[in-house]
């Protein structure tokens, strides 16, 4: 029998480490009360829309300062879709994916034609125009309270605190059943984005974003791409709406506004710009800390309780990942994500010594 | 009719108070190429000062020490941060100033809280009559200073050492370095006077009929990004015209806001981004902005 190599190595460490954390993901439930839940939902939705802005700011080079807009799209449009138009709840969810799809669609003539930063300023329009829209628009959004969001329903389960549901001793609330809904959805979508960044499609986009000329060149449609991703970018907000609205079981028009937008941008770029784990880490970083520290808050020292003067959680939260941008941009370029993966290439060396030679003195 | 004057004249002032901060970002724009979206937070950083100053040492002492504070925190993103940032795109530096603008506007937001500072501005709510035409005076102060200050500084761009060094940047930055422009000076000089335009935006913005400097004036500042592409991102005329075209726009769609019921309460928010949208829509590059030709 050959001795295994430091790729197999690595390749059996990943898988391991692939299924250590579905088991883990699994179990939470189980162990976790709901402030987690809640808090691990909000990431996972987080995550989906995360990467989808990704796909698009990351791989692709285009900045948008949009992607608030259509998640209250998804949110909206499944709220309306199920309780004015009575569709069945698992079709409403994916009509107002399509729905968000769409009106990224109709963003397209802009979307396609303007490129990076330029392309951030005019999708501003979106989060101004959107807020006008939501707070007027009443009949559809409710207006300044919002609407209430019906529970998913899917063969027969619903995904709501009744009826009761107990599994394994342990009682389970919208919040758990929620928790394993998130977790297929946010498989799936980091499924295909990997599928689309690391094909055909991927490697285009990623030559957009370094030589526009060049992919023109070696015959990428430009514009056709660079709306396309729009599109799909602006499907995966859609999708992370649907999810937030039905943790949320309420969608207000404030949630949906640019500082939305602007932490989606600070998850990707301290996660790791194009990559999916990236999108994923980062989603985690930014969602979870406001909440770590509001529950933390007493035992935490500067950060003080909501409502008391000094700096609160949720803004000791803005200025870390605040910082936290920057920081990552001058001494870390790959973010979190890229750090990682050259750790991993560190270890993978560190192995392939061990077994050749005796390592070098500096690395003992 | 007085009322369409009146309305009109407000907007051509809202409009060159937009302009000032519409060419601050052009002027990063041009000598660095960077997307600033620091933009907001400082105009914020010398409205603070200026109102957290005035009591102390009077209004214009204060103006000036806000226009020097916002100069300041510009100079010093552009040098603590921007300057180390080595990236390949020009987008990722787009993004550091998010965070910065992140890092900022909380910390001023957080200061300012739920309170409206005043400036302590010397004309407060005196109104001037012309014919039928009524015109508060702050709005008649901002737009002959925002008018001399335009004037002052594309004379500057036109004649002096520093406005042929910032041209030649924008045209070709390699050959003016090899000329012996020092880059680093040609950038560190646009953000600081990025910073002091946009403070001087920011008390025109703050006072009569505005109540005074809170949470909500960053979001005001945002209708400068319309206005600087609108014109497009890398001429000064532009930026100009398109102050004037969000600040009238925004200003007769508030004023007529009765009879243009139907789009809705709070319509002039929106309107400079619907504009912006349906001129790009025509024109990809802005009014006056230059067509990049790709020649392969």
């Amino acid at each position: 029998m050959s001795e295994p190599t430091p790729t197999a190595v690595a390749r059996t460490l990943r898988a391991a480490l692939c299924v250590a954390v579905l088991a883990a993901a699994v179990a939470v439930p189980f162990y976790l009360e709901g402030f987690w839940l809640q808090a691990g939902l909000f990431a996972m939705s987080a995550a989906i829309g995360a990467i989808g802005i990704n796909l698009l700011t990351g791989a692709t080079g285009q900045l948008s300062l949009g992607h608030a807009f259509f998640l209250a799209v998804g949110a909206y449009s499944y709220v309306f879709l199920s309780s004015d138009l009575g569709l069945p709840t698992p079709l409403a969810a994916v009509a107002a994916v399509i729905v968000a799809g769409v009106s990224g669609g109709l963003f397209s003539p802009i979307a396609g034609r303007l490129k990076g930063a330029y392309l951030g300023i005019a999708t501003l329009a979106l989060i101004f125009v959107g807020q006008h829209i939501l707070f007027n628009a009443e009949p559809v959004t409710g207006g300044f309270n919002g609407r209430p969001v019906p529970p998913m329903e899917l063969f027969g389960l619903v995904f709501a605190d009744t009826p009761e549901l107990v599994v394994l001793n342990v009682p389970f609330g919208s919040l758990e059943r929620l928790w394993f809904l998130g977790i297929a959805l946010l498989a799936g979508a980091a499924a295909f984005a990997r599928g689309v960044l690391r094909g055909r499609p991927g490697l285009a986009m990623n030559t957009i974003r370094d030589h526009e000329i060049a992919a023109g060149v070696m015959g990428v449609p430009v514009a056709r791409y660079r709306a396309g991703v729009f599109v799909l970018s602006s499907m995966y907000g859609g999708l992370a709406g649907v999810l937030v609205a039905l943790v949320f079981q309420q969608v207000v028009p404030d949630y949906f506004g640019m500082l939305l937008s602007l932490d989606y941008l600070a998850m990707i770029t301290i996660g790791g710009l194009g990559s999916v784990a990236g999108a994923v880490v980062g989603a985690a970083f930014v969602s979870l800390l406001p909440q770590l520290l509001t529950r933390y808050s007493d035992a935490l020292p500067l950060v003080a309780e909501p409502g008391s003067g000094g700096v609160s959680p949720a803004e000791a939260a803005r200025i870390l990942y605040g910082a936290a941008v920057v920081a990552v941009v001058l001494f870390l370029p790959g973010g979190l994500a890229g750090l990682a993966m050259r750790l991993g290439r560190v270890r993978s060396k560190e192995l392939r010594w061990a077994k050749s030679a005796p390592a070098p003195a500096s690395r003992r | 009719m007085a009322v369409f004057l009146e309305l009109l004249v407000n907007g051509i002032s809202v409009g060159a108070v937009y302009a000032l901060i519409a060419l601050g970002f052009v002027v990063i724009f041009k000598a660095t190429e960077v997307v600033n979206f620091t933009h907001a937070s400082l105009l914020l950083a010398g409205g603070y000062a200026i109102a957290w100053l005035h009591p102390l040492i009077g209004f214009w002492a204060a103006v000036a020490a806000g226009i020097a504070a916002a100069a300041l925190v510009g100079a010093l993103v552009e040098f603590l941060i921007l300057r180390r940032a080595h990236v390949g795109s020009r987008g990722v530096l787009a993004i550091v100033t998010i965070g910065v603008d992140i890092l900022l506007t909380t910390e001023l937001t957080r200061r300012i809280g739920t309170e409206v500072l005043a400036l302590g501005d010397p004309w407060g709510d005196r109104v001037l009559r012309i014919g039928p035409v009524t015109v508060a005076e702050t709005r008649v102060v901002a737009l002959a200073v925002a008018a001399a200050l335009i004037v002052a500084f594309l004379l500057a761009f036109k004649f002096t050492g520093w406005g042929v060094a910032m041209r030649a940047t924008a045209e070709d930055a390699e050959t003016a370095a090899l000329m012996g422009v020092r880059l680093g000076r040609v950038s560190l000089s646009a953000w600081a006077v990025a910073g002091a335009l946009a403070a001087v935006a920011a008390m025109f913005l703050c006072v009569f009929p505005t109540p005074g400097l809170d949470r909500g004036t960053a979001a005001a500042a945002m209708k400068a990004f319309p206005a600087a592409i609108l014109g497009g991102l890398d001429s000064t005329t532009g930026a100009l015209a398109g102050g004037l075209i969000v600040g009238v726009t925004e200003t007769l769609m508030s004023g007529y806001q009765s009879e243009l019921a139907f789009l809705g309460r709070g319509i002039g928010d929106a309107a400079p981004f619907l504009v912006m949208i349906v001129i790009l829509l025509l024109r990809p590059s802005g009014l006056f902005g230059t067509k990049e030709p790709a020649r392969v």
